[in-house]
């Protein structure tokens, strides 16, 4: 199953990755391998086998208490921030 | 020599006086400014902090605390957060990011007193089997400078090799742990799923990462995830469950322990590496196991669905690499479509973007039933391999790898020829299972590895059966000509 141009581009967008005219052929021909590669799996037979999201039976997303626990690092935490004004993230107008 | 102990060693030394641990430290250090130029196995050397942790071990030990890993060296992979501390993940996109707290992985062994001597190179964001994808370039093997180490935790295992540091922590999602072991003639460890925290790990795939760890012997091993491992309230998924005595259990008779040969992992092996494993069953059958053949019908099933479930979480996962918080930004965005996509274009490198594409179209309106939903009904099905195995058998055995190391640059164009590295070691992570590599011969002057899988929170089981291999043979004492 070979992907197109096309689907590389509309995935790309999806997944929101500037791919450049050079790279386009090689990501199509690659992907179009991995996808190729893993159509094996069409092949077989799991009619009523339970599909599993986690390696541990039983495992359950824990609670905790609905109490404060962490203290304001907002500083600390936004020193990696490329641009920052008065403790918010500053980026492109998102509002025409 | 002092590179050349084993942990046991180094703390009766430091215990006793006899060394102090900024000597130690110093004498990793200079080996590394000597020898890490040829292997790019660092991608931050942290040497004022080691030495100001040594001195602080050295102060604890002068007090009268003891513990096996006070006064330590080690070395991180870069992929765990450490406060203060460039956190790359051999990536562009997180080039400058300084981490802002320590991962809990690190918070116990710096609480445990060992001493962090710099971060380890890694295949970017956790994706390869060769430590060819960072951004900071290769990492060589030092048993040869021109193959790979293995990947993705490609640094550690050529630290640890090249006697850099007495041990290295790593993770392992589809083999990243093991498959550079085998290939570096050294000891790795993946844990159960959950049994150690994750915390403060920069995620690859969720359902499937690991913390383990690198070290020359299962003993050394064993003190390692001692301190590593225990149930911590800050990640979701670990397990709260008692943690065994790892180094009291090393010792254990194997009189009756029943080992299982994969049978699809000798299928198509080649005849000079299952030699291998058949001279290491000889000695397991000395020392009382018994041996037989089990079936995993749908093993050869795992690479196709790891390489479904892992892209697809990778890309969940990666998603938070906006350019907004933090990581990298592209130069003057037109608008914020335009942030977004050009800063994750130029932060990521070309294996992570196909995996995130490849995660993105297996999630996709249309695709996600036939190849995401289908993913985890196969990997149910191994699972349940592996469980039945484990119902006639206490462990399984196989090669690590194929073969032993290949040359830089042979694979890197094809990726699912280098997918189908990890063909032995991905059946163990899709299931949440622990496995150990040790070395267990050469070919062509090269190391290779055998792997031990055992059922979830086996590790006291795998790390005894693993130490009396060691103590019957030499393998995981030698070391590359060079770094000796």
């Amino acid at each position: 199953m070979s992907l197109t141009r096309q689907d590389v581009e509309k995935i790309a967008h999806l997944a929101r990755l500037s791919i450049t005219e050079q790279e386009m052929p090689v990501y199509v021909t690659s992907l179009s391998s991995i996808v190729n590669f893993v159509d094996e799996l069409s092949r077989v037979q799991t009619d009523n086998v339970e599909p599993m999201a986690h390696p541990l039976d039983g495992q359950h997303q824990r609670l905790r208490a609905d109490v404060v626990s962490e203290s304001d690092h907002h500083e600390k935490y936004q020193a990696n921030a490329p641009a920052v004004q008065a403790g918010l993230y500053v980026v492109p107008r998102v509002i025409e | 020599m002092l590179h050349t102990l084993s942990i046991g060693e180094l703390g009766k030394s430091l215990k006793s006086g006899q060394i102090s641990s900024v000597e130690l430290t110093r004498h990793f250090l200079s080996r590394i400014e000597r020898l890490n130029p040829a292997l790019n196995a660092l991608t931050t050397l942290t040497a004022e902090q080691a030495l100001a942790q040594a001195a602080a071990a050295d102060a604890r030990i002068a007090a009268g605390v003891q513990g096996p890993l006070l006064g330590i060296p080690l070395i991180h992979k870069d992929i765990f957060c450490t406060d203060g501390v460039r956190t790359s993940c051999g990536s562009r996109m997180l080039d400058n990011f300084i981490a802002p707290y320590d991962a809990t992985v690190v918070a116990r062994l710096k609480a445990a007193g060992a001493v962090m001597l710099g971060k380890a190179n890694m295949d970017e964001f956790a994706m390869g089997s060769s430590n060819e994808t960072s951004f900071y370039g290769p990492v060589r093997n030092p048993w040869d400078t021109a193959k790979v180490p293995g990947g993705s935790s490609g640094g550690s295992a050529a630290a640890t090799a090249a006697r850099l540091a007495p041990f290295a922590t790593g993770t392992d999602t589809g083999g990243s742990i093991r498959q550079p072991a085998a290939l570096t003639g050294v000891t790795g460890l993946k844990p159960t799923y959950g049994r150690v925290s994750r915390y403060g790990m920069i995620a690859f795939a969720s359902s499937l990462d690991q913390a383990g760890v690198f070290a020359h012997s299962a003993a050394d091993a064993a003190l390692v995830l001692q301190v590593m491992a225990g149930f911590d309230p800050k990640d979701s998924t670990s397990v709260d469950t008692p943690v065994p005595d790892y180094p009291a259990a090393l010792d254990g008779a194997l009189d009756g322990l029943k080992i299982g040969l994969l049978r699809e992992f000798f299928e198509g092996l080649e005849a000079r590496n299952s030699a291998l494993i058949h001279d290491a069953l000889k000695i397991y059958r000395s020392l009382g196991a018994t041996t037989v053949e089990v079936s995993l019908p749908h093993l050869p099933l795992s690479v196709p669905t790891y390489y479904v479930v892992a892209p697809a979480e990778c890309s969940s996962n990666l998603s938070r690499f906006d350019g907004v918080r933090f990581g990298h930004r592209c130069e003057n965005p037109a608008d914020l479509m335009d942030l977004y996509k050009r800063s994750r274009g130029e932060g990521f490198g070309a294996e992570v973007k196909r995996r995130i594409m490849t995660g993105t179209y297996v999630l996709s309106a249309g695709y996600f039933d036939a190849y995401y939903l289908k993913a985890q009904k196969v990997r149910r099905l191994i699972t349940d391999d592996f469980r039945a195995a484990f119902a006639q058998v206490d462990l399984l055995i196989g090669p690590t790898t194929p073969t032993p190391a290949f040359a830089i640059g042979a694979k890197i164009d094809d990726p699912v020829t280098m997918y189908l590295n990890d063909i032995y070691t991905i059946g163990a992570n899709l299931a949440g299972l622990p496995g150990v590599s040790l070395p267990c011969g050469f070919v062509e002057g090269l190391p290779m590895g055998l792997q031990l899988i055992g059922p979830h929170f086996s590790e006291a089981k795998l790390l005894n059966a693993a130490h009396r291999f060691q103590e019957s043979t030499d393998w995981h004492r030698r070391a590359p000509r060079g770094y000796d």
